[in-house]
């Protein structure tokens, strides 16, 4: 139930036979806030998966007698500007949300890690080449460099998860890169170079085990970044198509009707923050709990 | 603890950052972007516009009723072959920089806003052959063919005079440092943050200029623009959200002023162009099912509190040019199902929908989506950046594209550029040669009473094929406080500063 | 160190090459034509070709990528499509704007993280720990652009105390200047202020545990000129690095903080620029904010190196 939550299962469970695992989940399960974390995360993956269910109306029903009206009995969160039930594209905008989270790390580990692994075991030109071009990636704003990617492929939900995931990977190269220079280094790597081991499986089984707590720990921080600039993007009109909702857009609606709906732009921006703060505290249960410094 | 006192000391401190009150006798307008560059050949935007005329005065000026009145010139007289139009300039002008508006100077203008190239007035001007200067205050358009809307070209930015001397200077960088002949002169622009402009002492209007200093602020958000303009910090605002409309007028300091639009919001149909051959370009009547199926009264209720005017044709319900034979219909989802079937679709019937980005456009969209659906429509919006709207618009890669136009003072301007078969903005590839040859008459004729006449007709044609359904005209919203005494509103949108004066 | 200074110096250049062709090479893929987006509702199909021309719009773009690098290393970084002013002299007008909120939004960030941090590790898993943890989790997760509209909607719709946007220059009037700003520079502050709080808090509980806080300890100094003399000298030299680092940040943060705002930086003058397709000025401002950013990267590197002399090699 709780590893299915974490972003990214697979890992854990290839772990799943180590003791340093194991004891890092102890260790993670004594911190209460990343325990809350992980269960706020649990509670929204869950709702998200099943929406359908759960949500009251139809997210994109209209109703023209119901426009901005504030939360009643009916309709808890109010509704929004087209009459439509807040809580309803609240829940439904976490899919949106969470959807681009994880597809967007997903990209940036994908491309990034490969990238780190060449950059740090070859070295040499490959690294300079790698480096350079991740130094100006990461010479660009972040977000300017979201947008540009954003609004080149054309704004729609799948687009602004590939921009991010491109604009995240930097971090992924440069993180993968220097663990792989640290670990390197170590004995187990040279003894398994001395047997003769191709690089590639030098590289993918003995030093991609060694940095993934570490890729984790971003992993996990990247997803609430990645969420937020989705929100970004979607806001600046560059994510979501209408009219399904996300919380980005559902915001930039809000905007104007400040002053008399007010409502409109508190629900999505406090889902934003819960799923951000429990993501966050999540990555931080897990840096401390995966530190092989700490006892 | 002490919070209570914290807080208090907070909002003080506060206050007093903002209570700086500034001398009054300047005039701070909110406008809703940053203009384009300010130069009346090159400016584009409907912006621009407003700035311009605070600073740069016009041949002639519009009334309340759309009736041309003089401004820089006194009167004007076409002759009876249509091809000649003489325009008596009004004495002693002159321009920021001390050069006097003769007949020169004005032939020169013209002339600039005709040929420079980059100039966006050419296609206004095209019919005009050249300009010859009669007697030092008295010029005269020879014009290729007759071509009435070209005095009221003259009331925009096509009539605007600048200063030669300037200009050579200048060159295509004149829009850094405009010289014109208007109520204020330019003084400095911050690029999206405020233009400034001082009292010019030898306007010829002076006696009417009351006010010191008039400063033009950017500010995008409708919501902020009015909580400034609440709190003091702007005088005026432009385009106020309808949706806030009850709160200004609830508010006492406060003052509304409203005109109809010139333009209106249609949805263009791809009927030339649509590659994929959909329902809606094959058949009119599955263009006029989904015209039924809108009930324009409901979303202008629902996005706009009502405020606009729900329209079908390319002028408002109030417009001296609309054809009130073709009164706005009502929904009829019945008919429009029956219209449907008679076209031989099967529903649901898919439709590309293209729109600029935009949380106002994407409103109606959803709502539009939404009433059609009832009809057997499935429309997918596809909000699109709006740098990139024209380009696919031109390349007719929508089935509909939601638009706004500005709107111009002559019906021509609302209609020729986008429904006469290869016109530039005709971007559904409408091509009727009835409908084309009326467009073309419209144009030459001087007579309003056997214009309107004609343009009977066209109106005719054109809700019948549908090549852009008409859906609302916007209602011009401007607010300003108490102490802002003598503004009026025209249907243009531009924001006049003569006459103003505060309390 | 001098060898490491020069090889430092030497990865620039590659480096804001790859920067410069990255983003010409972007931007040059981004939909929609320059010319049409500038000519807006008036497509004179004449006119829009002569733009194309003047502004080389038409040719292909390794020879457009060559016009502009010559011209930017000439120091002219060309011209803005839509209102012809020169990209250098928007730069020279937007950039004292933005520096001006991102030291505001920096000093915010010290005088909160600072303190919060030092407090939280002296006297941690006290109440005070807790706050100031919960403090910077909210600031790290609070989306800035909400936080921005939600200030706007408390302060100057709700109570009216301060403006809602815009800019008056400091040199005009320093008292509207600064309420002007305040609200954008808290929303960039708050971030940062999180992101320093941690930092000073980890690396002040691993000075207070070192056996230099101890000796100073044994000696019988008082446990206050323990803290403030002795171990938050140690612990802060690091964070001044990482202040360096976070001026970065701050730009990024200012892209959509000043839209929301309407401050007249950088932030705004770029997101309008890419949503108007004005090469140019995105070109301008992206490089000059590149350099800025390596050129901290840079001076932080130093100056960890200057501070910790172990490192010096």
């Amino acid at each position: 139930m709780t590893d299915a939550a974490l972003p990214a299962a697979p890992i854990t469970q290839a772990y799943e036979l180590d003791s340093p695992a194991r004891r890092a989940r102890r260790r993670l399960f004594k911190r209460k806030a990343a325990v809350f974390g992980l269960v706020m995360i649990t509670m929204f993956v869950g709702v998200a998966l099943l929406a359908p269910l759960v949500v009251p109306y139809d997210p994109i029903a209209t109703s023209w007698s119901l426009v901005r009206k504030p939360p009643t009995a009916a309709h808890w969160f109010g509704t929004d500007e087209l009459g439509r039930d807040i809580l309803s594209r609240v829940v439904y905008g976490a899919r949106a949300s969470l959807l681009a989270g994880l597809i967007s790390v997903a990209i940036a580990l994908g491309v990034g890690v490969p990238l780190g692994l060449l950059a740090g075991y070859r070295g040499g030109f490959v690294d300079a080449l790698i480096s350079r071009i991740t130094d100006a990636m990461l010479a660009c704003p972040f977000l300017i460099l979201a947008i540009a990617l954003a609004a080149f492929l054309g704004p729609s939900l799948g687009n602004a998860m590939i921009a991010i995931g491109i604009s995240a990977t930097p971090i992924f190269i440069r993180l993968t890169r220097g663990q792989v220079l640290v670990v390197k280094a170590e004995d187990y790597v040279e003894a398994a170079r001395a047997l003769g081991n191709p690089p590639w499986r030098i590289a993918f089984s003995h030093i991609l085990p060694n940095i993934l707590p570490a890729l984790l720990v971003q992993a996990t921080l990247s997803i609430a970044a990645a969420i937020i600039a989705e929100a970004a993007l979607s806001f600046l009109g560059l994510g979501q198509q209408p009219p399904a909702p996300s919380w980005g857009s559902m915001l930039n609606a809000a905007q104007r009707f400040l002053t008399q709906a007010p409502w409109m732009a508190i629900w999505p921006g406090l889902a934003i923050f819960l799923v951000v703060l429990s993501l966050n505290l999540l990555g931080d249960g897990l840096r401390d709990a995966l530190d092989p410094r700490q006892r | 603890m002490s919070i209570m006192r914290l807080t208090i000391l907070a909002s003080a401190l506060l206050t007093s950052l903002v209570g700086a009150a500034q001398a009054q006798s300047t005039l701070r307008i909110g406008i809703a972007e940053d203009p384009d560059i300010l130069d009346p050949s090159i400016g584009r935007t409907y912006v621009g516009r407003i700035v311009f005329s605070a600073f740069c005065d016009k041949l002639f000026d519009i009334d309340e009723k759309l009736n041309i009145v003089p401004q820089l010139a006194l009167s004007h007289e076409t002759s009876a072959d249509g091809k000649e139009m003489t325009i008596k300039l009004r004495p002693n002008v002159k321009f920021h920089d001390g050069e006097p508006l003769d007949a020169e100077a004005a032939k020169f203008s013209i002339e600039r806003h005709m040929t420079l190239p980059t100039s966006f007035r050419k296609s206004e001007l095209a019919s005009v052959d050249h300009v010859e200067v009669v007697d030092p205050l008295t010029i005269k358009l020879v014009l290729k063919t007759p071509y009435s809307p070209l005095i009221a070209q003259l009331t925009d930015r096509s009539g605007m005079m600048v200063s030669p001397k300037a200009t050579k200077e200048a060159g295509d960088k004149f829009g850094l440092h405009p010289v014109c002949a208007g109520p204020y002169k330019f003084v400095e622009r911050v690029q999206q943050d405020r233009m400034v402009f001082e009292k010019f002492a030898d306007y010829w209007n002076k006696d009417n200029i009351h006010i010191d200093r008039v400063v033009f602020l950017p500010i995008v958000d409708a919501t902020v623009r009015l909580a400034n303009l609440k709190s003091g910090g702007l005088d005026l605002i432009e385009r106020v959200l309808a949706t806030d409309i009850k709160d200004v007028r609830a508010d006492s300091r406060l003052v509304l002023s409203t005109a109809p639009e010139l333009g209106y919001l249609g949805l263009t149909v791809n009927i030339g162009n649509d590659k994929a051959k959909g329902p809606l370009s094959q058949s009119a009547k599955v263009r006029q099912a989904l015209d039924l199926s809108i009930d324009r009264e409901a979303l202008n209720q629902v996005v706009f509190n009502g405020e606009f005017t729900p329209g079908n044709q390319w002028v408002s319900p109030t417009h001296p040019y609309y054809q009130k034979a073709f009164p706005v219909r009502g929904r009829d989802i019945a008919k429009a199902k029956a219209l449907l079937k008679e076209a031989g679709v099967t529903s649901p019937v898919t439709v590309d929908y293209m729109i600029p980005k935009g949380a106002e456009n994407e409103a109606v969209a959803q709502v539009v989506q939404s009433m059609a659906a009832e009809a057997g429509f499935d429309i997918k919006i596809r909000a699109v950046e709006f740098a990139t709207t024209f380009k696919q618009a031109q390349a007719g890669e929508f089935q509909v594209f939601q638009i706004n136009w500005s709107g111009r003072i002559d019906p021509d301007g609302n209609s020729y550029i986008f429904m006469r078969s290869k016109a530039p903005q005709n971007d559904g590839g409408y091509a009727n040669p009835e409908a084309d040859k009326l467009m073309e008459d419209g144009r030459t004729t001087a007579n309003v009473a056997e214009r309107k006449a004609i343009y009977e007709k066209m109106t005719k044609i054109l809700l019948d094929d549908l090549p852009i359904i008409y859906i609302y005209h916007r209602t011009l919203l401007i607010a300003h406080t108490t102490k802002l005494q003598g503004y009026k509103q025209m249907p243009d949108g531009l924001v006049r500063v003569v006459g103003l004066k505060f309390k | 160190m001098l060898n490491f200074l020069a090889r430092r110096i030497v990865q620039i250049v590659p480096t804001l090459f790859f920067v410069s062709v990255l983003i010409f090479s972007l931007q040059q893929l981004l939909p929609g034509d320059p010319a049409l987006v500038m000519a807006g509702e008036e497509r004179d199909p004449a006119v829009i070709e002569q733009i194309r021309q003047q502004y080389r719009l038409d040719q292909p773009i390794p020879v457009q990528y060559v016009y502009w690098l010559k011209g930017v290393l000439t120091g002219n970084f060309g011209e803005s499509l839509r209102n012809k002013m020169p990209v250098r002299e928007l730069i020279a007008q937007k950039l004292p704007v933005t520096l001006q909120l991102g030291s505001m939004a920096m000093l915010i960030a010290l005088l909160i993280g600072i303190p919060a941090g030092i407090v939280s590790a002296v006297k941690k898993g006290t109440v005070w720990d807790y706050a100031a943890n919960l403090f910077a989790l909210w600031g790290i997760s609070t989306p800035n652009f909400w936080l921005g509209i939600m200030l706007i909607f408390l302060f100057s719709i709700e109570l009216g105390w301060l403006p809602a946007s815009g800019y008056v220059p400091l040199t005009e009037n320093w008292r509207a200047s600064l309420a002007a700003t305040i609200m954008p520079a808290f929303v960039l502050g708050n971030a940062i202020s999180a992101v320093l709080m941690r930092h000073t808090r980890s690396a002040m509980l691993q000075v207070l545990e070192s056996d230099y806080v101890r000796t100073a300890r044994a000696k019988g100094l008082s446990e206050r000129s323990v803290i403030l003399k002795h171990a938050m000298r140690n612990a802060l030299t690091p964070i001044i690095t990482l202040g360096a680092l976070e001026l970065g940040t701050l730009l990024s943060g200012a892209v959509l903080t000043e839209q929301i705002f309407s401050i007249p930086g950088f932030g705004k003058l770029i997101v309008d620029a890419v949503f108007n397709r004005d090469y140019a000025v995105v070109q301008g401002v992206v490089l000059v904010t590149a350099t800025v950013y390596i050129t901290l990267n840079l001076a932080a590197d130093v100056a960890y190196i200057l501070v910790n002399p172990r490192l010096r090699g």
